[in-house]
């Protein structure tokens, strides 16, 4: 029975380190701002989807791109049938994992940094950030902030406008996830 | 005794690796609570413009924003070299849209055909949606008085009460998919005056039109105003038929239009249309329309 015991507390101790802990929102923001001598684009996204594993340190989004409002009515109508094709690739999900040193049990904001795979109008790239993450009683806030270019995710601008829309996009994210069961 | 307890430590040790696998992929846990919160979402650019050619779309400017829209036809095809083939004459139609909400239109028009003026309120009644068990189709109703001004000295008593006709059209628009849309519009005119008292002053037809994207930012497009026989009998009227060809970019939307109407206002393309594509009868000429937003300023500041 000792022995029992004794292998009980072994794998409990083996394997604390790898249990989920598992974090989630369904309100997280995306906000993208490009910002041209011509015009300002502002889009925003209310309703991003994340979960953070803190045990495994594994992170992980996914959001409507139809959700994204625009000030201007127009640009939101040419964003999802010109540039992403929302009717053809609704969504745009990153998975990753990050690193730092996060102590859940403990309150305080630990800068950590995130790698994973972004797709986007059905092309993933593997980008790497800076991000903060902050430990708030039973929540984990995320907050992020870097540039992505639309070239890159083949989403082709037609020369009339390209002026008008900055080479590189500033992406904000702000995620306040509850800890789950 | 020694057999049990590798057991246990077996099963205790597969455990984590068990739940380690089923939730390895953290993305596939929120794709399948999205599906689950899946909401109905409103089909956009149904149309591009506010106008298929001369029939107009279910679509208005979003609220707050004004479309500012140029008509114009050049002279029929078949006038000759003299006339370089219709490109000497032409008629123009301006005309503002405003959104008082997303639903809502307000339009003013002026054409220089017979000096018309015309005014319009649109509603979106309905919007379509996606997903199973979802609003089918987009339904807006036009309501538009046209109002003409041209001198006519030798019938003075052409007065202000018999210059007004009316319209009225349900629009029902289907995107099927993202390159074709139709749209059918059963109408209802009514002219204060007749040119004479066999023709009817309530009369009724029905429009139809749609477009095809060919790239991603330009479409073919194809309008037919259908006016069943015997309502207007002392002109020969044709049903009106148009083609066109969009090309958006940016906030412009530009049209290059073929049609057997002179006018654009309905009223007059349905129910005075005399040209034949047959006889090339065909006006050439082209829609061009501009949108604004006449929303705050200030709200475009608020980004970080």
């Amino acid at each position: 029975m000792k022995k029992i015991i004794a292998m009980l507390c072994l794998a409990v101790a083996g394997h604390s380190a790898a249990y989920s802990q598992l974090y989630m929102t369904r309100t997280g923001f995306i906000g993208f701002y490009s910002k041209t001598s011509f015009e300002d684009i502002k889009a925003e996204n209310n309703q991003v989807y994340a979960v953070i594993d803190a045990g495994k340190k594994n992170i992980a989004f996914a959001v409507l791109l139809k959700g994204f409002v625009f000030t201007k009515e127009l640009m939101q109508e040419h964003f999802n049938e010109n540039y992403v094709e929302s009717d053809k690739y609704p969504k745009a999900t990153f998975s990753g994992a990050y690193t730092g040193d996060v102590q859940l049990s403990r309150d305080g904001v630990y800068p950590v940094r995130v790698r994973g795979n972004l797709t986007l109008h059905n092309v993933t790239r593997t980008i790497e950030e800076q991000a903060t993450l902050e430990v708030k009683g039973s929540k984990l806030l995320g907050k992020a902030e870097f540039n992505i270019k639309p070239e890159d995710f083949q989403i082709s601008i037609p020369s009339v406008v390209r002026d008008k829309i900055a080479k590189e996009v500033t992406v904000h994210v702000q995620i306040d996830c509850s800890i789950t069961k | 005794m020694r057999i049990q307890t590798l057991l246990y430590g077996f099963i205790l040790f597969s455990i984590p690796q068990l739940v380690r696998a089923q939730d390895n992929d953290l993305l596939n846990k929120l794709n399948d609570s999205m599906s689950v919160n899946d909401q109905k979402s409103y089909v956009t650019g149904t149309f591009k413009a506010t106008h298929i050619i001369n029939m107009q779309t279910v679509e208005g400017p979003a609220k707050g924003a004004m479309i500012f829209l140029i008509q114009h036809r050049f002279g029929t095809l078949n006038s000759g070299s003299y006339n370089f083939f219709g490109l000497d004459n032409a008629t123009l139609r301006l005309g503002f849209d405003y959104g008082i909400c997303d639903r809502l239109t307000v339009g003013v028009g002026r054409s220089s055909y017979l000096k018309t003026y015309d005014g319009y309120l649109k509603y979106k009644l309905l919007r379509q949606t996606d997903g199973s068990g979802s609003v089918p189709v987009t339904m807006s109703v036009l309501g538009a008085i046209n109002y003409y001004t041209l001198n006519i000295p030798a019938e003075p008593y052409v007065n202000g009460m018999y210059r007004a006709s009316y319209a009225t059209q349900l629009l029902i628009a289907r995107k099927f998919n993202r390159n074709l849309s139709l749209q059918i519009a059963p109408t209802w005119l009514h002219y204060n005056l007749t040119p004479d008292s066999k023709d009817k002053n309530e009369v009724f037809g029905l429009g139809m039109g749609g477009r095809m994207k060919v790239t991603r930012r330009s479409s073919i497009d194809a309008e037919y105003d259908y006016l069943p026989s015997g309502q207007i009998v002392t002109n020969k009227v044709s049903n009106s038929f148009s083609l066109g060809w969009d090309i958006e970019t940016g906030g412009h939307v530009f049209q290059l239009v073929l049609s057997n109407s002179q006018s654009m206002v309905e009223s007059q393309y349905f129910g005075q249309t005399t040209g034949k594509w047959g006889n090339g009868d065909i006006y050439f000429g082209f829609n061009l329309s501009r949108t604004f937003d006449l929303k705050k300023k200030n709200e475009k500041k608020g980004n970080p």
